[in-house]
């Protein structure tokens, strides 16, 4: 059975869960610029760039991903947000790129086997891919709307490179998270269904945008619908909304979303919202009994959390959602579904 | 409208931003026109279009590249991006760089069978990558198809094979091409109905796939008769719609109601695009062809709008036209009076000086009169600037055979708003007001410095120039100005306006820097008398001489006065308010920075103070009293009418953004410095405030806003609000010589940017800070400022010193938090901003610091860390 077939068959008997934060776990950690640079000999100074930890210190990376699973993730993603050329130049590591990469899939499939093997409960890799710091549909420059910083072409190769080697350190899926931009999300879908076309094999993608404002849209100003429809070609594993703010705020949005999508719903929100000091302080609980209500409402498969979440929240989540029904995963009527900023659907 | 928007039944795809279908569009690809093709695209959105088709198909254009930039520009537009794109080619190359650009959901128009079946599948793969629903033209190897059959048959055939490739069934929209009917053709008699039939045929047998149709096409044969195009275009869609037809590429501001259609037409079309049999001589085709022929040069419009005045001799629409401000038929009429002049010998400037000043004349006496007003009077000029428009390519055209000392116009008038300040609204009223009462004005914008401002004073050989300015820094600027006029040599007459400006400042301190005529001018209504003045060969010495004796005597009166008698720092500070400390306000509920990226307009709106938006507009009198005024009541009705129609559209489609900040920061009083508290010592910022210095009667103190603030600890807070996206607006009503609502559009963002201040202040009493969380105030109240606390802004009575804002701007992050910055001498920009600190104390008040020593004067540069000419540059309105 194909990772897709699985994890379908799997999220119809209960509620799964994801994992949470690596960039909190890390931090607590308090490593230093030689955990960081390791032995690579880069020019630049590496502390802060997380990602390159899977080759310079992967014990960390392994230790939080075996806590997730510990708390009892069904579905662990690859700390790979920032593993593209684009990101990683700021640490002058743009040829690390596939290595990180590789390594991550690797760390997280070799624990997924594990875990898998010794519960018989089935584990999946979901292989992470930020949204670069690029984006495609709005300029930097306000003198000059019409400029952009980079083409879809030169995106869409960067983020075939980042899936290929995901792919090749054994992920059963590409996870397009924190969307902040949809045109971003479509040379994403683009990178994987070129991937596809060279490998010749399916390659599922879990889609999860972010929202910038309460009203629920986007940075490039889509809503919720709107999304669904410019990115529902990608035949998505799952789709969903990440990050953004905390449970309590994003709320309406997983309604409407969940209504809508003919697939699995993931979603994971940050703990809370940043205190005054930039920290979340939200307690595993509240989160927990937050995300709960979606899951009694019939409106998530998957459940996890973003910035700010630890193992504590991931295991709240877990137990909260024990025994509740997952999503049935609906079947919309079938209609020509359009969108600028805005759905535009034509009637049947 | 809006449920309508999010799933329709009939769709209606604007055809305005295609190059082929448009040849305003295409004119403006052309010239690389960028930002008025993004207005057709929105206006083609406002019109009602749900889904905008793009296509730059034109020999001479480099279509892949125009396709890709009028995307990503159309894209910074929330207004028209809202809408999906159909990216329409014949071109493959020109569609897939489309794909690229566009975020949404797309339609790509089109695709066919044209060259094959591999090609068309390796197309339609493609859309499905980029996630776009597609057009298939029912086009095959051989060619297009005309009959039924051939439509059905070969749209059957693409659905097939699409479908086993994998293709959504609904992302499916068959064209079955709409060809030209009644062209005289008989084979051409079946093809309104042949594509009807077919889309009844193909909707059976593709399920869940859609169809479209470009309707212009239709009525080809009728080109230039609008009415009957519009009649065909309205009776196939009634039919076409229920056989199935989903979209249609068409004008969506052109189709009449099937209903209105006058039945004689309506049938004569019904019988030509349905085939029905016609009894009598004549075929179908040939009636429809015979009746078009009494509908040509009508238009519905027209029709409508002929009011009676529309029968009148053209020089008395002319002026009828302009005294009521309608600019309706301005271009036709100046054109119809342009022509009669030619035809007579006349050239085409005796429009101008004939019929359109005598016009403006009617105007100008009744403004002088007071029976008209100012907005009325802007509106004028609006109707004829669009006359004078029109009128300008032939002037040209006649002047370049002029000699060139002919080619002068009643007097040159150099318009700027000073270095350092960026209001315009007055000066732009004042040019307006100008140019129609014939005056040629060079308005420079504003921030525009003296070098500048000279330089095109001499290179125009203007006649005068003008100086506008709000803040009070501007006076300085001013000063500046008429030094460096005299230092050059110069003798032109210098115009003074502005809100902070007056006679008394004209009178003392820019006049004497200056040997020529300097005039204070108080409003837009004296501006014309002014400049007839300072024109004419015989009253200009004597209008020059009166006003120079009028400054002298304001000076000797102000030398005569024995200014207010002022205490030593000392005493004042003696005398100090001493405010019941134990009442100050409890910490905040929500201490720190809290920004709002988009407050609601709609709710600012009940916030709105109306007095001074009619004061903007020299109408005097308070709101709401201002609207039944005996005198100006009908004007000020018809205005604030207006402003509310504007206040609709801008709410309804979020013209503005309304940006605002505000911090609450723990603080001590230490003596006339309010110092704010940081986590490091290091980083404590001080805000030195002034303090009265003028002696009081009684026991009245000599008040300092830090008199407020606990010496033992205490809180204050600031705030800052501005309002974008005013530019494009602007800029469109500028384009289309609209001052009146660009001026209308620019006073009601400046209220906006109020009434955003009083409700942030709201908020932060009742939940941000939070010391009356139970206030109940209505507007009235709040504009009668009875509520507990003050907003004390930089620049204004309490806390006269602008330079306070950069400290301000620096604790609220202004620049990045609300988008606002600052000039070199304060200003902010957007203009349309507020900024002010919070003083939480029940006993804090306004008062006017007025006059200060120069005791206070060192003291202050001393605590502002600057030197003592910077001290004095910056508080000079405040010192002797």
């Amino acid at each position: 059975m194909s990772a897709r077939d699985r994890l379908n068959a799997a999220a119809k008997k209960r509620v799964l869960i994801f994992d949470g934060a690596f960039g909190t776990q890390i931090q607590n950690r308090k490593l230093t610029e030689e955990d960081y640079a390791g032995s690579l000999g880069l020019k630049a100074d590496q502390k802060g760039n997380n990602d390159i930890l899977a080759l310079t210190r992967p014990d960390v990376i392994e230790d939080i991903t075996r806590s997730y699973l510990d708390a009892g993730s069904d579905v662990i993603s690859t700390n790979t947000f920032s593993a593209n050329t684009i990101s990683q130049a700021d640490y002058a590591a743009e040829d690390q790129v596939e290595a990180i990469n590789i390594a991550s899939g690797k760390i997280a499939r070799t624990l997924a086997n594990e875990y898998e093997a010794k519960d018989g409960k089935p584990r999946f890799v979901a292989g992470a891919i930020g949204p670069t710091n690029k984006t495609l549909s709005l300029s930097p420059d306000v003198e000059d709307p019409g400029f952009r910083e980079i083409d879809f072409d030169e995106l869409t190769a960067v983020y075939k490179q980042q899936a290929a080697a995901l792919i090749e350190g054994g992920c059963d899926f590409i996870l397009i998270e924190t969307v902040f931009d949809t045109l971003n999300c479509k040379a994403g879908i683009m990178a994987c269904k070129q991937l596809e076309a060279e490998l010749g094999r399916d390659i599922p993608v879990m889609i999860s945008m972010t929202l910038t404002d309460l009203s629920g849209r986007n940075l490039s100003g889509h809503t919720v619908d709107a999304f669904w429809n410019a990115v529902r070609h990608a035949k998505p594993v799952t789709i969903g909304l990440n990050c953004s703010f905390g449970a309590d705020q994003l709320r309406p949005h997983v309604q409407s979303l969940s209504a809508l999508a003919d697939t699995l719903l993931m979603a994971y929100p940050n703990a809370g919202l940043p205190n005054e000091l930039g920290e979340y302080d939200e307690l595993p609980e509240t989160t927990a009994g937050l995300v709960k209500q979606w899951a009694e409402n019939g409106q998530a498969n998957i459940l996890g959390g973003c910035c700010g979440s630890s193992p504590a929240h991931i295991k709240a989540i877990a137990d909260a959602v024990k025994g509740l029904p997952p999503r049935k995963v609906p079947t919309p009527e079938i209609a020509m579904r359009l969108a600028g900023l805005e759905s535009f659907v034509v009637a049947a | 409208m809006s449920e309508q928007i999010a799933s329709a039944r009939f769709i209606n795809i604007g055809e305005r931003t295609n190059v082929t279908g448009s040849a305003r569009f295409k004119k403006l690809i052309m010239a690389d026109d960028y930002a008025a093709a993004v207005e057709v695209a929105r206006q083609q959105v406002e019109n009602g279009a749900q889904v905008i088709d793009v296509n730059m198909d034109e020999g001479l254009l480099d279509a892949q590249h125009a396709m890709t930039t009028f995307l990503k520009l159309i894209s910074a537009e929330p207004d028209i991006a809202r809408v999906p794109v159909m990216i329409d080619s014949s071109k493959w190359e020109v569609i897939e760089a489309g794909l690229k650009c566009v975020s949404g959901k797309p339609i790509v128009n089109s695709i066919s069978m044209k060259e094959g079946e591999e090609p068309f599948l390796e197309q339609a793969r493609k859309c499905m990558a980029y996630g776009a629903a597609v057009v298939v033209m029912a086009f095959d190897e051989v060619g297009q198809a005309d009959s039924k059959q051939r439509k059905v048959e070969i749209c059957k055939r693409a659905y097939d094979l699409l479908v086993s490739e994998g293709f959504p069934p609904e992302d499916i929209i068959f064209d079955p091409n709409i060809f030209a009917v009644a062209t005289g053709i008989e084979d051409h008699d079946r093809y309104g109905l042949d594509f009807i039939e077919a889309v009844r045929e193909i909707k059976t047998q593709c399920p869940h796939a859609k169809t479209s149709g470009g309707l212009s096409n239709l009525s080809f044969s009728f080109r230039g008769n609008e009415t009957v195009r519009r009649a065909m275009h309205s009776v196939f869609l009634y039919h076409a719609i229920p056989a199935g037809l989903d979209m249609a590429i068409v004008n969506a501001g052109q189709l009449d109601i099937y209903d209105n259609i006058d039945p004689t037409l309506r049938d004569a079309c019904e019988d030509v695009i349905l085939m029905r049999p016609v009894e009598g001589e004549e075929s179908a085709t040939e009636r429809l062809i015979n009746l078009a022929e009494s509908y040509k040069g009508k238009s519905v419009a027209d029709e409508k709008a002929a009011e009676e005045w529309r029968g009148w001799p053209v020089e008395k629409r002319l002026e009828h036209a302009l005294v009521k401000g309608i600019d309706a038929h301005i271009v036709d009429d100046t054109e119809i009076m342009r022509a009669a002049t030619e035809k007579a010998g006349g050239r085409p400037i005796e429009v101008i000086e004939g019929p359109l000043m005598d016009g403006m004349n009617v105007v100008g006496d009744l403004f002088g009169s007071g029976k008209m007003f100012l907005p009325q009077v802007v509106k004028s000029a609006r109707v004829m600037k669009k006359a004078v428009a029109h009128l300008i390519p032939y002037i040209e055209k006649e002047k370049e055979l002029l000699p060139e000392t002919e080619r002068t116009a009643k007097g040159t008038i150099i318009m700027a708003t000073v270095k350092g300040d960026v209001h315009d609204i007055g000066k732009n009223i004042v040019g307006v007001v100008l140019q129609c009462n014939g005056y040629e004005v060079i308005d420079m914008g504003v921030m525009v410095p003296w070098q500048d401002i000279l330089k095109s004073a001499n290179d125009n050989k203007a006649d005068m120039i003008g100086l506008s300015g709000l803040i009070t820094p501007s006076l300085d600027e001013m000063v500046t100005v008429a030094e460096e006029m005299q230092r050059s040599g110069m003798t032109m007459p210098l115009l003074i306006g502005g809100a902070t400006t007056s006679k008394v400042h004209t009178a003392l301190k820019i006049d004497p820097s200056y040997e020529g005529p300097v005039i204070h001018v108080l409003d837009a209504s004296r501006a014309v008398g002014v400049a007839s003045n300072l024109l004419s060969d015989t009253r200009r010495d004597e209008f020059v001489g009166e006003t120079a004796g009028e400054y002298v005597k304001v000076r000797d009166a102000r030398a005569g006065k024995t200014p207010s008698v002022l205490l030593s720092i000392e005493e004042a500070r003696a005398n100090y308010y001493d405010a019941y400390l134990s009442d100050k306000p409890a910490p905040p509920l929500q201490p720190g920075v809290h920004t709002f990226d988009d407050w609601d307009l709609a709710d600012l709106r009940d916030y709105i103070d109306w007095t001074p938006f009619f004061r903007a507009w020299e109408l005097h009198g308070n709101y709401p009293a201002i609207l039944t005024d005996e005198v100006v009541g009908e004007t000020a009705s018809q205005l604030f009418d207006d402003a509310n129609a504007m206040l609709d559209q801008i709410i309804a489609e979020k013209w503005l953004t309304a940006r605002g900040v505000a911090g609450f920061w723990p603080c001590a009083r230490d003596g006339d410095d309010v110092t704010i508290h940081r986590v490091r010592r290091e980083e404590n910022v001080t805000l030195p405030f002034l303090r009265q210095q003028v002696k009081k009667s009684r026991d009245r103190a000599n008040m300092c806003l830090a008199d407020f603030i606990d010496p033992d600890g205490d809180w204050i807070g600031g705030f800052a609000v501005g309002i974008h996206g005013i530019e494009p607006h602007s800029a469109r009503f500028q384009a289309d010589k609209d001052d009146y609502s660009d001026i209308l559009l620019k006073a009601l963002a400046d209220r906006f940017a109020e009434a955003f201040a009083e409700r942030l202040h709201k908020h932060t009493r009742t939940d941000l800070w939070g010391y009356a969380p139970g206030e109940q105030l209505t507007n009235q109240a709040l504009i009668k400022e009875e509520y507990r606390g003050i907003r004390p802004a930089p620049g204004y009575p309490a806390c006269p010193d602008h330079s306070l804002k950069p400290i301000l701007f620096g604790l609220l992050d202004a620049e990045r938090n609300v988008g606002l910055t600052l000039t070199e001498n304060f200003a902010m920009w957007p203009t349309a901003a507020v900024s002010g600190f919070y003083f939480g104390h029940p006993e804090s008040e306004y008062f006017g610091v007025a006059r200060i020593g120069r005791d206070q004067l060192e003291d202050y540069a001393r605590r502002r860390g600057v030197d003592l000419e910077t001290a004095e540059r910056w508080l000079r309105p405040n010192l002797d």
